[in-house]
């Protein structure tokens, strides 16, 4: 049993490290470092499904693993490279600037904090930050998705937001069965990759990564 | 094992299209495939197959009730789709045939779905495979709906994901065994958590609602019918958007069982009224008759969702109303589209005397315009009708004087647009000749096809059909 609540101890520093990579993530003005804490995000959510486990079995391993290597290393490794070829400014150029959105991300954390006690969860979870941390990671995507004008940023916007939807997976991971699971990851990659393509497009289509471009279709 | 066959022998004609060496004669591949699952899901619909109650997969009431008419409309399409390819030689086409047969593979399992992670899995799967269908014409305003498109519909994606999660946390929590197919959801009723059923609604009516495109997440609508090929717009109206919807309808059975089915409706109800104020708004303004098939989709979702919140009896008109709108919007998307290519524009400002330039086009584009803004006597007037009356048996007095009031607008909006490109005299840049090119029997079969169809269902509604959505009624809303 101690064992148990040291583990929950562990994981709620790793939940709050992700929220704290959510706030870099807002407060960054160069879209590498936004990668970056996009990247370190991913791995810290490949951990955790090892603590949550009460033993160690190959379905958790393979989540693990997978997501490991897909939030880690893949996706970042992807977006750097699409951001090379293109050859675009760094910076990031907000709608909603860099102190509003800190301040937005900050209060959005503290509202997930205040609001999830009043949400009922199992005891295994009631010590946990899943719940929080899964709503102020939603609340981040939502704000870069928004509010920054770079497709490349936008899609890293999306991409925390699909992390803090898979920190709300974590409270599932003992009873989504593996084909589901699996169909899901293979819905998110196929969408990473569709949404890479559609980057590529606009890139080549209008020289440029600014989303404030695309402006034709409106009444 | 028929019903299977439904999802897979698409998905196999996609493989075909995609290594098929010649450009020339893959299309054909999309009626022989669709006639195939036309076929397939005719006799689904005259002898239904036996659904064990535990299944993932099954052709049961609701599949029955909806998935013929998306067939129907797939098939349609596809014989149309031929005759635009041949036009269309300039672009490659093996992705363009490849994509539309993955997404009707996958609206078939999407719609036969009776788990809950499954049903996402299946119709996010086809919003992505839609997205190559989308910029197909490869220009920047096509690029540009496109990435409307996916980021409005990704987020979509992802909030119906996070939705799924929270019911089944609620299942978990009220003591479930992590058995998430619809019906032990619906068993376990009231035993579900309430508060994260509250939740998991609000989710995955805003995700699958995106997806469905009504207001106010409704903003790629317009943008991406005003610029993808119109065979694409018609799939994606009558077919992706009706996958959403019951997949909605499969979700609010779950919440009613648990108990918070008045909220589930009042909610269903608002966003379909707000959806249809919307659409009659922006049909007023638009100047682009693309543009408005997407906002005259919102208006028709709206319809849907209203249904949806009123009962079995609802559902009933709603469904009715998924055949006729279905039906009714594959000939105006292809006769739009006959126009829009003569013409060379959708825009209000540049198109004038369609009915000179395209006589046979614009003589069907007026037709289906009386018939999408509840004309009598084609099906969209009956499957209205019906949903008046039950909402006006239900005490909806107000909700049935938006309604109408909507109705009105829609029909002022849409006719404005309708006439004022097909009366006049055509503009003396348009060409001559092109208007023949463009008005072959292929390209004007189809949608004359599904303006009969649109007559056929209301004038004689089936008894076969009326039996089914009553049946579906009786999944959702089961009588203690």
């Amino acid at each position: 049993m101690a064992g148990w609540v040291g583990d929950t101890v562990n994981l709620n520093v790793l939940i709050g490290l992700a929220m704290g990579l959510n706030l870099l993530a807002l407060g960054s003005s160069r879209i590498p470092s936004v990668i970056r804490a996009m990247s370190v995000q991913g791995v810290l959510l490949g951990i955790m499904p090892v603590l949550l486990a009460t033993e160690l079995d190959w379905h958790v391993a393979i989540v693990a693993l997978a997501t490991v290597t897909g939030k880690g290393l893949v996706i970042p490794a992807l977006l750097r490279r699409a951001m090379r070829a293109v050859s675009i400014e760094r910076e990031v150029e907000p709608i909603v600037g860099f102190e509003l959105s800190l301040l937005l991300g900050a209060g959005a954390t503290i509202g997930a904090v205040a609001t999830a006690r009043w949400l009922p969860v199992l005891p295994e979870h009631s010590g946990t930050l899943l719940v929080p941390g899964a709503m102020a990671t939603v609340a981040t995507g939502f704000i870069l998705l928004v509010g920054r004008v770079k497709a490349i940023t936008q899609v890293c916007g999306y991409l925390i937001l699909e992390n803090g939807i898979y920190l709300f997976g974590l409270l599932l991971i003992r009873s989504t069965p593996v084909l589901v699971e699996a169909g899901v990851l293979l819905d998110v990659t196929v969408g990473v990759f569709v949404i890479g393509i559609i980057v590529d497009r606009i890139q080549r289509t209008f020289d440029s990564l600014d989303t404030r471009k695309l402006t034709a279709l409106r009444e | 094992m028929r019903e299977i066959l439904l999802i897979v022998l698409p998905l196999v004609g996609a493989l075909v299209a995609a290594a098929w060496p010649s450009d020339r004669t893959r299309p054909w591949l999309l009626p022989v495939v669709g006639g195939a699952h036309l076929g397939l899901a005719m006799w689904l619909l005259a002898s239904p197959p036996v659904v064990s109650p535990g299944d993932w997969m099954g052709f049961d009431p609701l599949a029955r009730a909806v998935l013929p008419v998306v067939s129907l409309l797939f098939f349609i399409c596809a014989l149309y789709a031929v005759a635009y390819l041949r036009i269309r030689r300039d672009r490659p086409n093996r992705v363009f045939v490849a994509m539309l047969l993955t997404v009707i593979g996958l609206l078939s399992a999407g719609h036969q779905a009776r788990h809950l992670g499954l049903l996402w899995v299946g119709t996010e799967a086809v919003t992505l495979a839609a997205v190559p269908l989308l910029h197909f014409n490869d220009t920047p305003r096509s690029i540009e709906a496109t990435w409307k498109y996916l980021l409005v519909g990704g987020t979509g994606i992802a909030l119906s994901l996070l939705g799924s999660l929270c019911l089944g946390y609620a299942s978990l929590h009220g003591g479930g065994g992590g058995d998430m197919t619809f019906v032990a959801l619906t068993a376990q009723g009231t035993g579900l958590s309430l508060p994260w059923v509250r939740i998991a609604w609000v989710l995955l009516l805003v995700g699958y609602g995106t997806k469905m495109g009504l207001a106010p997440m409704h903003t790629w609508k317009p943008e991406a019918y005003g610029e993808a090929p119109g065979i694409v717009g018609a799939i994606l109206a009558g077919g992706v958007t009706t996958v959403a919807f019951t997949a909605i309808l499969r979700v609010r059975s779950v919440v009613g069982a648990a108990g918070a089915g008045a909220i589930a409706d009042r909610t269903l109800l608002i966003i379909g009224l707000f959806s249809m104020l919307v659409a009659a708004v922006f049909l007023l303004a638009t100047r682009n008759f693309k543009r408005m098939l997407g906002y005259s989709s919102v208006e028709h979702m709206g319809i849907l969702s209203i249904g949806a919140s009123l009962g079995a009896a609802g559902v009933w008109a709603a469904l009715f109303h998924v055949w006729s709108n279905s039906l009714t919007k594959g000939a105006l998307f292809l006769s739009a589209a006959n126009i829009r290519r003569a013409t060379g524009s959708a825009s209000v400002d540049d198109v004038r005397g369609a009915a000179v330039l395209t006589p046979r086009s614009a003589a069907l584009f007026v037709a289906g315009m009386f018939a999408v803004t509840a004309a009598p006597p084609f099906g969209p007037f009956f499957s209205e009708l019906r949903l008046i009356r039950v909402a006006l048996a239900d005490g909806q007095g107000v909700a049935v004087a938006m309604i109408l009031g909507c109705l009105l607008l829609a029909f002022f909006g849409i006719s404005r647009v309708v006439f004022a490109i097909v009366d006049g005299r055509p503009r003396p840049s348009a060409k001559k000749g092109i208007g023949r090119l463009a008005e072959a029997p292929g390209t004007i079969l189809p949608p004359l096809v599904f303006l009969g169809l649109s007559l056929w269902l209301g004038l004689f509604t089936p008894t076969l059909l009326q039996e089914v959505w009553s049946a579906a009624g009786l999944q959702l809303f089961p009588v203690p």
